[in-house]
Formats: C-alpha cells, structure tokens, sequence
C-alpha cells in the first residue's frame, strides 16, 4: 500500500516554521555569522575572522565600556537574584497560607506593574523621584528619614542601584507568581503529616516546602538571567542611549544599541553590533548551559 | 481549639494581611499617583501631589494638549494593528504547528519541535542586525508589516510550546471517532480541535499580546518613522519633547497605561488562572 504524500503536514508546520525561521532563527545565526565580517567605508563587506572581537575585547576604549557594561549588567542581574526573587518568594509564602481571605485580590493587584510598559514605568519613577516635584522627598521627611534624600537617578554611584530596583519593583509579579503555583501544588498530607509531627510553621517552611519547590527557583533564576542580560527599555527611557551619568547605568543592551546604531560622533557599525550581539547569546547560552546541565539535573529528583 | 490558640492565629493572619496589604501600597502607588494628578493644575501637581482632584484643581489640559500636540490616536492605531494582527498569526499558526507536532510521528519531529523551542530562551534581539538588513532588502522600513513579522516570528516558540501540552491532551476516541466519519485532516483541526482547546488559546493570547504592545525596541530600529509609531515610541519622543511641561507628561503617560488597565480589568482572572496553572508544567 502507497501512503499519500503527507500534505496535510505540511499544511500545517509550513506557516509557523517558515516565518519563525526567515524572522528568528535565520537572523540569529546570521548576526553569529556577522560577526566575522567587516564593512569597510565603501561599504563593501569581507571576511575578517576574529578581529572584531580582538577590537572589542583587545582595544583600549572598546574593551573598556564592553567590561563596563557586562559589570553593570551582572550587577543589576544580582540585585533582581537577591531583592526581587527573596521578596517575591515571601509574598508568593503568605499569599499560599491556608484561610487567607482575599488571596485573589491581592495577587491581581501586586501582579499589575508586570504588564505596563517598561518605559511607562521608567517615566513614572523618574517623576516620583525627581527632586523638582519632592513627593518622595517630602515622604522621606514623613517618615523622619528626609536627611537620606538624593537625587538618586542623577549620580553616579546610585543611579544604577536605582534602576534595578524600580526594575525589581515591576517584575516581582513573575517570581511571585510561578513560586506560588509551586506552593499551591504541594500535597497537603504532606505538610498535615509534618504539622501532627509538631513540625512549626516556619520549619516546615524551611524544611519541607523550600526543597519541594526548588526546580521552581531555579526556572525563575534563569528566567531573571535572560531578562536582565537582554533587556534595554529601562535604561534607555530614563537615561537614553548614553546611559549616564558617565555610562554609570550602561548594560549591555543599550551597549549594542549604540555599537549598532551609533550615537552622536561615533558611527553604528553592524558587524561590531552583530558582534556584541554574539557576545551577548555567548553569555546567555552559558547561563541556560549551566542551569539545565548543573541546576535542572540536580534538583529533578526532588520533583514530587 | 483553645479559645487562646484561635486568637493567635487571627493576631498572625492580620500580620500577614499588613504586609501583603503594604505591598499591594507599594505596587499601586506610583501609577495612582502619576493618574491623579493627571487631572489636575499645575499649581496642584506641585502643591500638594497626594490630594484627589477638586473643584478647583481639576483640569483636563494636559490631555487636551497631548490630543492635539501629538498624534497619539495615530500611534495607538499602530501599536493596535501591530498586536493584534501578530497575536491572530500566532494563535493560528502556533496552534496548527502545535496540533501537528503532537498528532503526527514524523522523522525529525523531535529536532523540529526542538528547533522551535530554542525561541523560548534566546531573545529574538540579538537577530536585530540581521533583522533590520532582511527588511531593508525586503523595502520594509518603517512599515508595519516589518512589525508584524518580526512579533509573529517572536511570539510563535512559547504559543507552540504550551499549546502542543495542551492538544495533546484531547481525547484519541475523540479524534479516531471523527475519522471513522471520513472528517479531513484539516476539518478535524478547525472543526473539532481548535474549539476545544479555546481555553489555552486564550491564556497563550495574553502571554503574546503583553511583550508585543510592550516593546520598544523594534518600533525604535525597524519602524521609527512617525506614520508607523507605535504608542510606547510616541510617548517616549513626546515625554522627551515636552518634559518640563508636567500636565502634558502625565497626561500621556495616564493615557498610555490605560487601555492596559482597562483589559486586566476584564482578563486578569483569565491571565492568573493560565499563569498558576501553565507555570508548574
């Protein structure tokens, strides 16, 4: 018997794996490829091995604002891992208690900055801490602490901190959420079990619990890692493409932005751009790399 | 219970009451704010930001400023055409690729399903060199349909991804059932399997439509040009244009959040749900 020739098949996995393929996939490997190109000022594109990423990592200037960037960017990547993900795991615990009325409620309202725009966000906070219209200066008073205002987005060596964590303030919705369907789906004969052993709450918190939903905290750790080191919007709104002060808040998508599109004297250049680009999904790739070979691998057996 | 035990237990829920209703403050507040005074004189903004407005502070000029000053109901056109149109092309796309993945052993469909899952983890940015060359070679600068493409392509890994989890769990009898009646492939598809599996259609819309309406960096590389702006673009040249002028930024950054408001308003129950239920998978 001759089977037809699966058109249907084709009908279906055509139109997705085409367009992802043409606008996704093709493209990615193509600024991989890129990046041992260069343009000269003809325009005229050859084959350059790796000196483009000698330039970048080799050059004095270059390799001055790639290390800057990928410094600022593994900084901002830390404050999420230890502010974000800490007190999205605390809500995510009392958002899960047993008999809390309102549970609801409250997640819908917390979870709410997650879905407005990051440069909408970044506006709103750069007026609340402005200095010009004082609302939280004039808080900061309220509350006896006036004396520790500043001007806090404007220097240097506050103006990153302070990104991170308006950052960490809209997406503590996602490791709050994800962490507390973990917690939602731990049996409960399981912690009835260890309460009629005279287990405390805060014990089995620690001791049951935390394991359990391990596999979780890894997901929303490497979720954080890829945001963090992709992400641009932020910076861009409230700082623009120069990242000031002095490059204080520069990360490394608003590094590619400027290698690939230029600013003010200095020329874009696509093949340094693909190059950033590349340097970029090296960084990633080590960071999904180490979680499904060290994290995910470990902590499966702890899966329920 | 001890009459003792069960006060205790009520002192320990309104500790946790407090301070989920702290952050719940925290997580409103600013965008509360920058509403409110959006409604008020400048004189008001500045003298006294915490209060409601009244009589006497209430204004609309910041609006009617940035209605007519910028062409933001142009770029909400846009910013709505290019969601709606990619979130369609995703669902159906995403869907039919989706079916096929988890209907048909076919040689290589593992590597294919593979292939597409690699879009979940590597951010489509870092194609953007690549990207903005195919469109000038394809003359899509500063069109929508750039837009479209590049959303379409962005969103269809993670639909496929939760949609094959879904479509895999339609019944066989089910499926067996409609070919004993000599139904098509592709009429067992649309007419029996996509209704189903409406619900995860929706939860999977949600999840594409955010990051699209959202982003700001493709309108800024491949669509900056002012007839195809999208609205994040719009207000952010418009907040930058206008800065020192308080009723008009708030204003358009009131404006910007609210068609966001207004749909978690109606969905967010819908978005939770998929969200609690999708994460453990």
């Amino acid at each position: 018997m001759q089977r037809a020739f699966p058109w249907h098949l084709i009908f279906f996995l055509a139109p997705a794996v085409l367009i992802y393929t043409v606008f996704s996939a093709y493209p990615l490997f193509d600024t991989l490829r890129l990046s041992f190109f260069t343009d000269s000022d003809s325009g005229e594109r050859s084959f350059s091995g790796l000196s483009n990423f000698a330039t970048l990592l080799g050059n004095a200037v270059w390799s001055g604002a790639f290390w800057n960037a990928m410094w600022n960017n593994t900084q901002f990547f830390l404050i999420h891992l230890l502010v974000q993900n800490p007190i999205g795991l605390g809500l995510a615990a009392l958002l899960s208690l047993k008999g809390l009325s309102g549970a609801r409620t409250y997640r819908t309202l917390i979870f709410l900055p997650t879905l407005l725009s990051v440069v909408i966000i970044g506006f709103i906070w750069q007026l609340i801490l402005s200095p010009l219209w004082g609302v939280s200066e004039n808080f900061l008073y309220a509350l006896g602490l006036g004396q520790f205002f500043d001007a806090w987005l404007g220097k240097e060596s506050s103006a990153l901190i302070t990104l991170s964590l308006i950052s960490v303030w809209q997406f503590i919705g996602i490791p709050m959420m994800l962490i507390y369907a973990s917690l939602l789906s731990i049996p409960d004969e399981l912690l009835e079990a260890a309460k009629v052993d005279g287990a405390s709450p805060l014990r089995i918190f620690w001791r049951i619990k935390i394991p359990l939903i391990l596999p979780t905290l890894g997901l929303v750790t490497i979720l954080t890692f890829v945001g963090n080191f992709n992400t641009f919007e932020l910076v861009y709104a409230v700082k623009g493409a120069l990242a000031g002060p002095d490059y204080s808040t520069d990360i490394m998508g608003t590094f590619f932005y400027r290698t690939f599109f230029g600013y003010q004297s200095q020329l874009g250049s696509a093949t340094m751009g693909a190059t950033v680009a590349t340097m970029m999904f090296l960084v990633i790739l080590m960071g999904v790399m180490a979680y499904f070979y060290l994290i995910q691998r470990r902590l499966t057996r702890y899966q329920l | 219970m001890t009459p003792s035990y069960r006060y205790q237990e009520k002192a320990r829920m309104g500790l946790v009451h407090l301070a989920l209703l702290g952050y719940t403050l925290i997580a409103l507040f600013p965008i509360a704010l920058v509403i409110i005074n959006s409604f008020k004189s400048r004189s008001a903004i500045f003298n006294d930001p915490l209060a409601l407005p009244d009589t006497t502070s209430f204004t609309l000029i910041g609006y009617t400023k940035v209605l007519q000053e910028s062409d933001i109901l142009l770029y909400f056109g846009n910013s709505l055409l290019v969601t709606v149109i990619p979130l369609f092309l995703v669902l159906l796309f995403g869907a039919m690729a989706a079916w096929a993945l988890s209907e048909y052993r076919f040689r290589g469909s593992r590597l294919l399903a593979l292939f597409l899952a690699m879009g979940i983890m590597v951010p489509i940015r870092l194609g953007t060199v690549s990207i903005l060359e195919t469109m000038v070679t394809l003359n899509l600068v500063n069109t929508h349909m750039a837009l479209i493409l590049v959303y379409t392509a962005m969103g269809l890994p993670l639909a496929i991804f939760i949609l094959t989890e879904f479509i895999g769990q339609v019944p066989n009898e089910l499926k067996e059932a409609a070919r004993c009646d000599g139904i098509s492939e592709i009429r067992l598809f649309f007419q029996i399997i996509l209704p189903l599996v409406r619900p995860a259609v929706a939860t999977v819309a949600v999840f594409t439509m955010v990051p699209m309406w959202n982003d700001l960096w493709f309108p800024l590389i491949l669509a900056p040009g002012d007839a195809t702006r999208t609205i994040q673009l719009g207000v952010q040249q418009f907040i930058g244009q206008y800065a020192t002028d308080w009723n008009s930024v708030l204003a358009a950054l009131s404006l910007a959040v609210l068609p966001i408001l207004v749909l978690y308003v109606f969905f967010s129950q819908q978005l939770i749900s998929g969200l609690t239920s999708g994460a453990v998978k």
